[in-house]
């Protein structure tokens, strides 16, 4: 159990049922009286976001949270199947758990997988992944600046913007946390 | 080691004619292309030199203005840091992105507080000082103290200098302001400190209609010490916690004057009695809905507050239900907490003493009578009115800033 003084960002808390995390809470007092802690929290399911208020001192329950390293394996249907390589246990999550991730999914790639109250519900890849770009605009010589951005697409179907300078066929590396071009990767 | 001096700071030398000579110091930030970015609390300057400065290092300048730059300086190195600069533990405003800023609010900071001083000093107020570690920290029930360790006698840090400041009224001190540290445990938030600033000052012959007064006049006084005028909070400067913006406050006198039975209608459409049956509930409603509505445009004074809420107040002569308490709100935020005191020794000891018993029940620690403050009563004081204002939060105000980690000089968080 927590209670109200152990609130911070990104501390996980079992509401209803459901897994929150917090991202922002706030510390109310009126002068002589009774102190809160008011709490904005994010649904780890649907993505809602929760408020609520405390009486300072009150119990919350944690969110029974835990990670675990798993390999990804290939997509069935709506899902996606993942394996885990110490015990061959599998799980499948949807897309709509997946949400971008699903752009970042590489053959074996591994990943951690969420579980809450023992069911997978998220995935995080590994920071920088490598995709090749199948699409985008030739560039113009002679620019390497990097301060001017061109769409492209990536052999996931993933959409983010490169500089001029990068080519289609090339490969790069992206920022899983932003989908965001990193830099340009020799293969 | 003898150092070039005088020096100017950066702003006066951007002001400079071009052709000047200029001489500075400050903090090499950057540097690049045969040139070091000095930086001191105004602002930053390019110099350009040979050789460049290390980064991070302290210098002193001499070089000429030409209007944009320092050209042809020379740099003397007078300290340099132990390796890169900003270091990852470095506990150094220069290395969060926001440091120029916070370090600009400290120098207004210091221009409120000789505000303050300046406005209570032309009223003929004596400045005081009380000792911060005293055998009764206050009996609040919601306010917890810290304890001091190792003295001869048990200390708490106080929650606020009220008590010592009453005794120096019995003493015959008749107008008193104090401008010091008060210490509450466990309060830590946007708005709160566990150590934080008070201003407390208390008027002989009075009561909460002229602290009212010296309370609007003081804050008009302060916008005017940093803006031109009494309007505060250029539109858009503060981001409210829930991250709308607000409106400028015009914090010229008079301010509005609101019950709390008003408010409650008001602002959340129940009644007050109904909302004072069960005591979380009011504080509940007051937080939530009530108070976020007080003093936007035109700052509030919220009255009226039932007896048990203000354990050092005096009843209202004409309503013996009413304390005679009365708290100041700037655009959604509690500024002060004041009363006509309350000067009856019996039944001051009474309150007190039903203030332990409370504390008691709810397993809270229960602090110890202040006998001297008592006595101080018991041998009479004369009528007077007091007010607790935070000045942290009056920085904050008059800034427009957002969270009070940006108006003092070292948060909790980065002790």
């Amino acid at each position: 159990m927590y209670d109200t003084s152990d609130i911070r960002k990104n501390v996980k808390l079992k509401i209803d049922g459901n897994p929150y995390m917090v991202v922002d809470f706030q510390f109310v007092k009126p002068g002589k009286g009774q102190a809160f802690t008011r709490v904005k929290m994010k649904n780890m399911i649907t993505g809602n976001i929760l408020e609520r208020t405390y009486k300072s001192g009150e119990r919350l329950e944690k969110a029974d949270m835990e990670e675990r390293q798993m390999t990804y394996l290939y997509p069935e249907g709506e899902y996606y199947v993942f394996m885990d390589s110490q015990n061959y246990d599998q799980v499948r999550l949807t897309q709509e758990q997946l949400g971008e991730n699903k752009f970042y999914l590489l053959d074996s790639l591994p990943v951690s997988i969420l579980f809450y109250d023992g069911n997978p519900i998220g995935v995080t890849p590994p920071i920088f992944i490598e995709l090749q770009i199948i699409e985008t605009e030739p560039g113009f010589k002679g620019d390497t600046s990097g301060n001017v951005q061109k769409p492209c697409t990536m052999s996931t179907g993933l959409k983010t913007t490169v500089p001029l300078f990068v080519n289609q066929g090339e490969w790069i590396k992206i920022d899983t946390r932003t989908g965001e071009y990193v830099e340009r990767v020799k293969k | 080691m003898a150092y070039a001096s005088p020096r100017y700071p950066v702003e006066i030398v951007q002001r400079l004619s071009p052709a000047s000579p200029a001489k500075l110091g400050g903090r090499v930030v950057d540097a690049r292309n045969g040139a070091a970015l000095v930086h001191d609390v105004t602002g930053s300057v390019w110099v350009v030199c040979t050789p460049v400065p290390v980064l991070g290092a302290w210098v002193l300048c001499e070089g000429l203005w030409d209007g944009e730059r320092v050209t042809n300086a020379s740099c003397q190195v007078v300290s340099v840091p132990d390796g890169p600069f900003p270091q990852p533990g470095g506990d150094f405003l220069w290395g969060q992105a926001d440091g120029a800023r916070r370090l600009g609010n400290l120098r207004a900071r210091a221009v409120v507080l000789r505000a303050i001083r300046s406005f209570f000093d032309q009223r003929a107020f004596t400045e005081v000082e009380t000792p911060l570690a005293v055998p009764s920290p206050g009996l609040d029930l919601h306010l917890d103290a810290l304890e001091v360790k190792g003295g001869d006698a048990p200390r708490w840090l106080g929650t606020s200098p009220e008590y010592q400041m009453k005794r120096l009224l019995a003493a015959g001190l008749p107008r008193i302001y104090q401008i010091c540290r008060c210490f509450r445990r466990g309060e830590l938030g946007q708005r709160h400190h566990p150590e934080f600033t008070m201003l407390e000052w208390y008027r002989s012959f009075a009561g909460m209609h002229e602290i009212m007064r010296d309370t609007e006049y003081l804050v008009a006084h302060v916008a005017r010490s940093v803006y031109d005028g009494s309007t505060i909070l250029p539109e858009g400067a503060r981001p409210a916690a829930d991250g709308a913006r607000r409106g400028p406050v015009d914090v010229a006198p008079p301010w509005e004057r609101l019950t709390l039975r008003d408010a409650f209608t008001r602002y959340a459409g129940i009644s007050l009695d109904e909302a004072l049956v069960d005591e979380e509930r009011f504080y509940r409603v007051l937080t939530e809905q009530v108070e976020p509505q007080l003093g936007r445009g035109r700052p509030t004074f919220l009255t009226g507050w039932p007896a048990s809420m203000a354990s050092l107040a005096r009843l209202d002569p004409a309503d013996p239900t009413i304390a005679e308490r009365v708290e100041a709100f700037v655009d959604g935020m509690e500024l002060s907490n004041g009363f006509t005191e309350l000067i009856d020794a019996r039944e001051q000891r009474q309150r007190l003493l039903r203030d332990q018993q409370a504390r008691a029940q709810l397993g809270k620690e229960v602090y110890p009578l202040d006998e001297r403050f008592l006595g101080a009563l018991a041998e009479a004081i004369p009528p007077a009115g007091g007010n607790a204002l935070g000045v942290d939060r009056l920085v904050m105000l008059v800034l427009g800033a957002a969270h009070i980690d940006d108006v003092v000089a070292i948060p909790p968080g980065r002790l």
